[in-house]
C-alpha cells in the first residue's frame, strides 16, 4: 500500500480578499461609475468649504433667481445666494449624518441578530415580535416622534438613525446567521463545546460579514434617503444651512420661473445614491450574494 | 387549514395590540400632552391642572390606555386637540382619500409589476433586462421627493398637462381629485413596481432554473406551456407577499408624496397634527397605519396558503 | 433482441470556458452505439462526465456547456443540431429520462395526474378521452397500490419511492423506444431501492425498451444491465458486456473500482484506489489514468491512448489490457478486526430514548407537552474499550439520533448514557465537563458542511488543539502538521482552503480534527456516504489504521451493509428507532438474524452479475414508529400473529454476545432463514 501522500495541486499565491474583492468590483463598468460616484461625492463633502466660490449665506438682492451666468455658474436662490455654493456644500450635513450612523446600524443590528439566530428559544420569538411591531410603523411617524422630542440636532439624528435603521439588519443579520447556523461546522463546533461567543466569533461573524456588507451600502442609502425627506418636509437641517432637501423645498415654490434652482440639488443627490446602489450591486456580485432577497427600508 | 388560519389571526391581533401598546408608550414620552397643545402659552398652573383634570388627563397611563384602546376599536378615536372636533370623522374623510391614492397606484402598479418582473425574468442579463432593472434600483432609492419634483418641472410646468398641486379639499367628492391625482400616483406606481418587479424576478429566475423546470423541458413541453404552467405559478407565490409589504407600505409611507403634492390624505394630516402637537389624532392615525398593515399580512399569508399547496397540508408548526 | 443502433454517439466531445478562457473539456471523444434493446449501464465517479453523456443523448446541455465536436445521433438525426420543436416531440416521445431526484423533478403545484395528463396529452398516442384510463395503467404499471388516490396528490405527499415510480411512469407515457436513467435510485433506502431496480429490470426485458443507466453504483448496474461502459475523466475507458467487465475487467481503473466496493462476503477491507482524477483540462498528455495506475509504463505518459478490441469482446483504453488482468481485485492479508479480546465497557446505553417532537407555543402557553411516540426508544447497549461498534439501519431508523444524543447535541427524553469513568453524561454538550467533550469526538457525512469555508485547514485544526490543549505558536503548529500527517496529508495542506480540497482529503481533514482531540470514541455518522466508491476504501482504510494505532473506540454509522461490515467488530441493526438485534459482526450478517435484517442483505446490490436481491419488505412509509409491539411488524414477511402488534419483543439469545429481539424464537429462524438471500453473505466470491 502506498504511503498515501496525494500529490499537491498547484496554487497560486493567496491575495488578500479585500484587494480581490475590490479589483472584481472594478472589472465590471457599474462598480467602477458607483465607485468614481460615491467617492466624487464624499470628496467633495469633505473638501468644498476650501475653494466653494461663495458665502452660502450671502444673500444678493440683486440677483435674485437670477439664471445661470459667468458669476453664478449655476445662479442663484430666491435670497440671492449662489446655488453652486450651496449645492457642492449640501452633502455635508446628509453624508456626515449617514455616514455615521450607518456603520452603528449595522453593528448594532448585526450583532444582536447574529447573536439571535445562534440563541433562537424564547428571546428570539420575543424580539422578533417587537421588531415585527416596529417595522409594522411607517419610517417616517418614528422619525418624526424622535424629533419632535428630543429637537433636530446631530446629536439626536444619528443615535435614532441608527436605531431605527439597525433594525430591519437584525432580520438579515438573523437570516444569514439561521442558514448558517443549520450548516454542520457550526453543529462541530457546539459539539466540541466553543462558547456561544468563541461560536459567533470564529464561525457565524466572517461568515455573515459578506451580506451585512452589502446591507450596510444599502442603509446608507436608505438613511440618505430619510435624512433628505425630513429636511424637504421641514423637520432636518434648518436654515440657513445649506441641505439639498431645503433647497429642493425651497425651489418647488419658483418652479415655474427659475426651474434651475432644483436642477442642481436633484442631480447631486441622485449622483450619490446612483453611485451608492451601483458599488452595492457590484460588491454584491463580487461576494456572491442574490441581492434580491434584500429587506425594504 | 383552519386552525393556521385561527392561529394567525390571533398573532395579527397581538402584534396590533403591541404596537398600539408601544405607540401609546411613545406618546407619552412626548414632552407636553393635549393640554399643554389647547393651552399653548396659557399651559401652566391652575388653567393646565384643570385642564388635565378636565380631560382625564391625570389618571393613570394605564387606564388612559385602557379607554382609548377600547374606545378604538368600537371606532371611537377621540377628539381632536386642535379643533376639538371628533377624530374618527376628520380621519375618516383623510383615510378615503389615501385609499383612493393607494388603490390607483396598486390598480396600475401590480399588474404592470408582474408583467416587467417575469419579462425581466425570462429574458435574465438580456438589454431589456439591464435596462428595466436599473432604472427599477434607481426609482426605488431615489427620494420620492426628488422624482415628485422632476415628474412636476416635466408634466406640470414643462409641458403643462396636469397640475403640479392638488386643490381639492379634505372632505371633496372623489371625482375633485381628478386630474390632480395623476402625478402622485405616478410617483408611487414608479417606486412600488419597481419593489415588486425586483422580487418577481428574482423569484422567475429561481424558478426557471429548478430541477422541474428543467424535467418539463426533457419532457418535451413547449416553452410557453413550461412558463405558464409549471414556473409562474410557482415563482408568483413570493410576490404575495411582497405585494403585502408594500401595501403596508403605501398607507404609510405615502406621507412625503401627499405632502409634496398637497394631497389631503392620512400622510399629510398626520405631518400636521406632528407639527400642530395635536398628539391625540397623531396616536389615531399611528393605530390605522399598523393594524391596516398587519391586517395586509394576515391576507398575503393567507392568499400564499390557498395557493401553495404545501403550506396546506404540513403540520401547523411553531410560527 | 438486440437490433439496429438506435443511439449513436459519435467523437463528442463537450466543455465549458473556464475562468482563465480555456475551453475545458468535460466529455472527450465519446464513441458510442447502443442498439435497441440493450440495456447499457455507463459508471463512472463524480466528474467522469457521465451525466453530461447521458443528457446529451437527449440533446440537452447544461447551461454554460457547449458542443466543442461531434454529434448525438438518435434514430439517425443529430440531437444537438435539431430545431427546439423537433426536439419536443422526440423528447418524451421517442426518448424518455428518468431523473435522479424525482422530489425536485416533478413540478410542485400541480398533480400527480395533471403531469401523467400533459405528457400523455403531448406525445399524442392516445385519444385525449382515454387519458384518465391510461393514467391508472401508467400507475398500475409501476406497480402503486390504489392509483386514483395518488393521481390526486401532490409531489410533496408522497414518499421518496412512490415518487420515483411516478416519474417511471411519466418517462412511460409517451410510450418511448428509449429510457434514459440518471442514478434514479440515489437517495432511497436500501429495501426501495431493491424494489426500484427490480420493477426496472422487468420494464426493461417485457416492454423491450432500450435503456441506457447511469449511476456510480456498480451493484445497481450489475442488477439492470446487460452492458456496462466504464467512464473516467470525460472519456470512455472499457466497454464490454456486464459479466467480463463486472468480474474480469480489461482496464486498471474498472478493477481498481471493483476491488475498492467492500463485498458482504469480505473478511479484508477493500483495497483503496490512492489519488482522484484529473481536472477538466488537467488530463495531461499522456493516458488520464495514469498517475493512479500501477501498472502504466513511459509510453503510457507519452500518448493518449485510443480504444482498442479486447479479446473476450468489448473496448478498453488501456495500452496493456493483459498485464491489467493480473492487477488483483481482492486484497490479502490483515483481517479486518484483531481479534483481541476489548475492554471494560467505555458507553453504556441504558433504556434510552430520545424524542424529537417539540410542543408549540401554544401548547407551551397552556402547559401541555404531549410526547408522542419517541423517535428512539428501548435502547440498551455497551460498547467496549476498542472495539468499533457498526448501527446500521435506514432513514428513520435513529441511528444518527443517537450518535447526536452520545454527542451531546440532543437531549434523551429517558434512560441514561453512561460513560467510562464519569457515570451518566449531563445530556446536552452546555452541561458537560470538558474531559468529556474532549473525550467524544463526533466526524460527520458531508465534509462540504463540516468545514468552515472560510477557514484554512491550519485555523480548522487549530481550534480542538487550543481548545482541549491551549496550544499555540510554534507548537500549535507543529502538532496540526503531525495529525495531517497522520491523515496520510502533506504539510503543505495547511495554508488551504476546504474549496481547493478534494472531498477525500476534506474528510480527512475532519478525521485528523477530530483525532487531534485525542478521544478515547469517535462517533462516526455516515462519514464515507457522501464520497465516492473509491475514495471510500482509502478513508476506510485509514479509520482502520487510526484506531489500531491508538486504541479508539469507534460508534460507526451508516445505512451501507456492507462498509458496516468492513470495518465493524459488532453491529446493531435499527429500525424505526428500536434496537432488532446486535451482535458479532459475522454473527448478525448470517443466520439466524431478524426478519429485517434478512430483508436488508437480501437487497444488497452485489456488483456481481450473477446475484439477484431478494425482495422482502414491503415497499411502504413509515410515517412514525408504532406505539407498541415490535418496529417491523408492518412490513415483516415473518410476522407471526397480533402478538407482534402488542407486545415487545424479547430478546432472544443466539449465543457468544449475538441478541435478535424477535417473538420468533432462535430455532425456528434458522430453519426458516435455510434457502433465503443469505446465501449471498456467506458465499465467497469468484476471483
Amino acid at each position: 500500500m502506498s504511503a498515501g501522500l496525494t500529490a499537491p495541486v498547484p496554487m497560486k499565491a493567496r491575495t488578500s480578499r479585500l484587494s480581490a474583492v475590490i479589483r472584481e468590483m472594478l472589472s465590471r463598468p457599474s462598480g467602477c461609475i458607483g465607485l468614481f460616484l460615491v467617492i466624487a461625492n464624499v470628496a467633495l463633502a469633505l473638501f468644498s468649504p476650501f475653494f466653494a466660490p461663495f458665502d452660502f449665506k450671502a444673500m444678493n438682492a440683486n440677483a435674485i433667481l437670477a439664471p445661470p451666468d459667468s458669476t453664478h455658474w449655476l445662479g442663484t436662490d430666491q435670497l440671492g445666494r449662489d446655488i453652486l455654493t450651496r449645492t457642492i456644500l449640501g452633502g455635508r450635513q446628509a453624508i456626515l449624518v449617514t455616514a455615521i450612523a450607518t456603520p452603528l446600524a449595522v453593528a448594532w443590528g448585526g450583532l444582536l441578530g447574529i447573536y439571535l439566530g445562534l440563541a433562537g428559544g424564547r428571546l428570539d420569538d420575543i424580539l422578533m415580535r417587537v421588531v415585527d411591531a416596529f417595522l409594522a410603523l411607517p419610517w417616517i411617524l418614528k422619525m418624526l416622534l424622535m424629533i419632535v422630542t428630543f429637537g433636530t440636532g446631530i446629536g439626536v439624528l444619528v443615535p435614532t438613525l441608527a436605531f431605527f435603521y439597525g433594525i430591519p439588519v437584525i432580520r438579515i443579520a438573523r437570516a444569514a446567521t439561521q442558514n448558517i447556523v443549520a450548516r454542520d461546522f457550526v453543529l462541530a463546533a457546539r459539539a466540541r463545546g466553543h462558547s456561544r461567543v468563541s461560536i459567533m466569533r470564529r464561525e457565524l461573524f466572517g461568515n455573515v460579514l459578506d451580506a451585512l456588507m452589502v446591507e450596510g451600502a444599502m442603509r446608507w442609502s436608505w438613511m440618505l434617503l430619510a435624512f433628505t425627506s425630513l429636511s424637504f418636509l421641514g423637520f432636518g437641517v434648518s436654515p440657513p444651512t445649506p441641505d439639498w432637501g431645503l433647497m429642493i423645498a425651497d425651489s418647488r415654490n419658483f418652479m415655474a420661473i427659475a426651474p434651475w434652482q432644483a436642477f442642481a440639488p436633484v442631480i447631486a443627490l441622485s449622483s450619490l445614491i446612483i453611485g451608492i446602489n451601483l458599488t452595492a450591486d457590484a460588491l454584491a456580485k463580487a461576494l456572491g450574494i442574490d441581492r434580491a432577497q434584500t429587506a425594504v427600508h | 387549514m383552519l386552525r393556521i388560519f385561527i392561529r394567525r389571526l390571533l398573532l395579527g391581533i397581538a402584534t396590533v395590540a403591541i404596537v398600539s401598546g408601544i405607540i401609546f408608550a411613545a406618546v407619552e414620552a412626548l414632552p407636553g400632552d393635549a393640554c399643554t397643545a389647547i393651552l399653548q402659552r396659557d399651559a401652566s398652573g391652575e388653567r393646565l391642572s384643570n385642564c388635565r383634570r378636565e380631560l382625564g388627563l391625570d389618571r393613570p397611563a394605564v387606564t388612559r390606555y385602557v379607554e382609548w384602546a377600547s374606545g378604538a376599536v368600537r371606532g371611537d378615536l377621540g377628539i381632536s386637540a386642535h379643533n376639538n372636533k371628533p377624530i374618527a370623522s376628520l380621519v375618516g374623510d383623510r383615510l378615503k382619500n389615501t385609499l383612493l391614492l393607494a388603490g390607483c397606484s396598486l390598480a396600475l402598479g401590480i399588474p404592470l409589476a408582474l408583467f416587467l418582473g417575469v419579462l425581466t425574468g425570462l429574458r435574465r442579463d438580456r438589454f431589456s433586462d439591464l435596462a428595466l432593472s436599473t432604472i427599477a434600483i434607481f426609482a426605488m432609492t431615489i427620494p420620492e421627493f426628488v422624482t415628485a419634483t422632476v415628474l412636476i418641472f416635466v408634466f406640470s410646468i414643462w409641458l403643462g398637462w396636469v397640475p403640479g398641486i392638488v386643490t381639492a379639499s379634505a372632505s371633496a367628492p372623489l371625482s375633485a381629485f381628478f386630474p390632480g391625482i395623476a402625478l402622485p400616483v405616478l410617483v408611487l406606481t414608479m417606486v412600488m413596481t419597481a419593489h415588486i418587479m425586483r422580487t418577481v424576478r428574482s423569484s422567475v429566475i429561481d424558478v426557471m432554473s429548478s430541477d422541474y423546470v428543467q424535467m418539463a423541458t426533457l419532457k418535451g413541453v413547449p416553452y410557453w406551456q413550461i412558463v405558464f404552467r409549471h414556473a409562474l405559478p410557482n415563482a408568483l407565490l413570493p410576490a404575495i407577499n411582497v405585494i403585502a409589504l408594500t401595501v403596508g407600505w403605501l398607507l404609510g409611507g405615502v406621507v412625503v408624496v401627499e405632502k409634496v403634492f398637497n394631497y389631503p390624505g392620512l400622510g399629510h394630516y398626520m405631518i400636521d397634527s406632528i407639527s400642530d402637537r395635536d398628539l391625540p389624532v397623531v396616536q389615531a392615525i399611528a393605530l390605522i397605519v399598523a393594524a391596516a398593515y398587519v391586517g395586509v399580512n394576515l391576507a398575503a399569508d393567507l392568499l400564499a396558503m390557498a395557493f401553495n399547496p404545501r403550506l396546506r397540508t404540513l403540520k401547523a408548526r411553531s410560527p | 433482441m438486440t437490433g439496429d443502433v438506435l443511439i449513436d454517439v459519435h467523437n463528442l466531445s463537450i466543455g465549458f470556458t473556464g475562468r482563465s478562457g480555456k475551453l475545458l473539456p468535460v466529455l472527450r471523444n465519446i464513441d458510442l452505439g447502443v442498439r435497441r434493446g440493450e440495456t447499457v449501464g455507463i459508471v463512472g465517479e463524480s466528474g467522469s462526465g457521465k451525466s453530461t453523456l447521458a443528457l446529451a443523448m437527449m440533446g440537452y446541455l447544461k447551461h454554460g456547456l457547449r458542443v466543442i465536436s461531434g454529434q448525438s445521433l438518435f434514430g439517425g438525426h443529430d440531437l444537438l443540431a435539431m430545431p427546439s420543436r423537433d426536439l419536443q416531440r422526440i423528447r418524451g416521445g421517442k426518448i424518455a429520462l428518468i431523473p435522479q431526484n424525482s422530489g425536485q423533478s416533478l413540478s410542485p403545484n400541480l398533480r400527480i395526474g395533471a403531469q401523467l395528463t400533459e405528457s400523455l396529452a403531448l406525445h399524442g398516442k392516445v385519444t385525449s378521452s382515454s387519458i384518465p384510463q391510461r393514467v391508472t395503467e401508467l400507475l398500475q404499471q409501476v406497480r402503486l397500490p390504489d392509483p386514483a388516490a395518488i393521481a390526486i396528490r401532490y409531489p410533496h405527499e408522497l414518499s421518496g419511492g412512490q415518487q420515483q415510480r411516478v416519474a417511471i411512469a411519466m418517462a412511460l407515457a409517451g410510450d418511448p423506444e428509449a429510457l434514459l436513467l440518471d442514478e434514479p435510485t440515489t437517495g432511497l433506502d436500501v429495501t426501495t431501492q431493491a424494489h426500484i431496480l427490480e420493477l426496472l429490470s422487468d420494464i426493461a426485458v417485457r416492454l423491450n425498451k432500450t435503456m441506457v443507466y447511469v449511476s456510480h453504483d456498480l451493484g445497481a448496474i450489475a442488477r439492470v444491465c446487460n452492458r456496462v461502459v466504464v467512464m473516467y475523466a470525460g472519456e470512455i475507458v472499457l466497454d464490454g458486456d456486464a459479466t467480463t467487465a463486472l468480474t474480469n475487467p480489461g482496464h486498471p481503473y474498472a478493477r481498481g473500482l471493483l476491488a475498492s466496493i467492500p463485498r458482504l462476503g469480505d473478511t479484508t477491507l477493500p483495497m483503496a484506489l490512492e489519488g482522484r482524477p484529473p481536472p477538466p483540462g488537467g488530463a495531461g498528455t499522456g493516458c488520464s489514468f495514469v498517475d493512479r495506475c500501477v501498472i502504466a509504463e513511459a509510453p503510457c505518459r507519452a500518448e493518449r491512448p485510443d480504444l482498442q478490441p479486447l479479446i473476450a469482446g468489448g473496448r478498453t483504453r488501456c495500452r496493456l489490457p493483459d498485464r491489467a488482468e493480473s492487477i488483483p481485485t481482492k486484497r490479502h492479508g490483515k483481517p479486518v478486526s484483531a481479534s483481541g479480546s476489548f475492554g471494560e465497557p467505555l458507553v453504556r446505553l441504558s433504556n434510552l430514548a430520545i424524542n424529537y417532537a417539540q410542543p408549540s407555543v401554544f401548547d407551551q402557553l397552556l402547559g401541555r407537552n404531549p410526547q408522542g411516540v419517541p423517535t428512539v426508544d428501548r435502547i440498551d447497549i455497551d460498547i467496549r474499550q476498542g472495539e468499533v461498534l457498526g448501527l446500521v439501519g435506514e432513514s428513520g431508523s435513529g441511528k444518527s439520533t443517537i450518535l447526536k444524543a452520545i454527542a451531546g447535541l440532543v437531549g434523551p427524553s429517558a434512560g441514561e448514557i453512561a460513560y467510562g469513568t464519569f457515570g451518566a453524561l449531563s445530556a446536552t454538550v452546555e452541561q458537560r465537563r470538558p474531559e468529556q467533550l474532549r473525550d467524544i469526538q463526533l466526524i460527520f457525512q458531508n465534509p462540504d458542511e463540516s468545514l468552515n469555508p472560510r477557514h484554512t485547514i491550519e485555523q480548522i485544526l487549530a481550534q480542538p488543539l487550543q481548545l482541549y490543549f491551549g496550544l499555540s505558536g510554534d507548537a500549535l503548529r507543529e502538532r496540526s502538521i503531525d495529525i495531517l500527517e497522520r491523515v496520510r496529508l502533506g504539510a503543505h495542506y495547511l495554508d488551504r482552503l476546504p474549496s481547493q480540497l478534494s472531498g477525500g482529503e476534506k474528510q480527512r481533514v475532519a478525521i485528523a480534527r477530530a483525532f487531534a482531540a485525542e478521544p478515547r470514541l469517535v462517533l462516526c455518522d455516515e462519514v464515507t456516504s457522501a464520497l465516492d466508491v473509491s475514495v471510500q476504501a482509502a478513508v476506510l482504510d485509514l479509520l482502520d489504521q487510526l484506531r489500531r494505532d491508538s486504541g479508539t473506540t469507534y460508534i460507526f454509522v451508516s445505512h451501507d451493509l456492507a462498509v458496516v461490515r468492513a470495518l465493524s467488530d459488532r453491529v446493531a441493526v435499527l429500525y424505526q428507532g428500536r434496537l432488532c438485534e446486535i451482535g458479532p459482526a459475522a454473527a448478525v450478517y448470517s443466520r439466524p438474524c431478524h426478519p429485517y435484517t434478512e430483508a436488508l442483505i437480501g437487497a444488497v446490490l452485489e456488483p456481481d452479475p450473477g446475484s439477484r436481491p431478494v425482495l422482502m419488505a414491503e415497499d411502504i412509509m413509515e410515517l412514525s414508529p408504532p406505539a407498541k409491539g415490535c418496529p417491523f411488524q408492518r412490513r415483516c414477511h415473518r410476522k407471526v400473529g397480533s402478538i407482534c402488534e402488542s407486545t415487545t419483543p424479547p430478546q432472544r439469545d443466539a449465543g457468544a454476545g449475538h441478541v435478535i429481539h424477535c417473538h420468533i424464537p432462535i430455532d425456528e429462524l434458522t430453519s426458516a432463514q435455510t434457502l433465503s438471500a443469505l446465501g449471498n453473505a456467506v458465499r465467497p466470491h469468484v476471483q
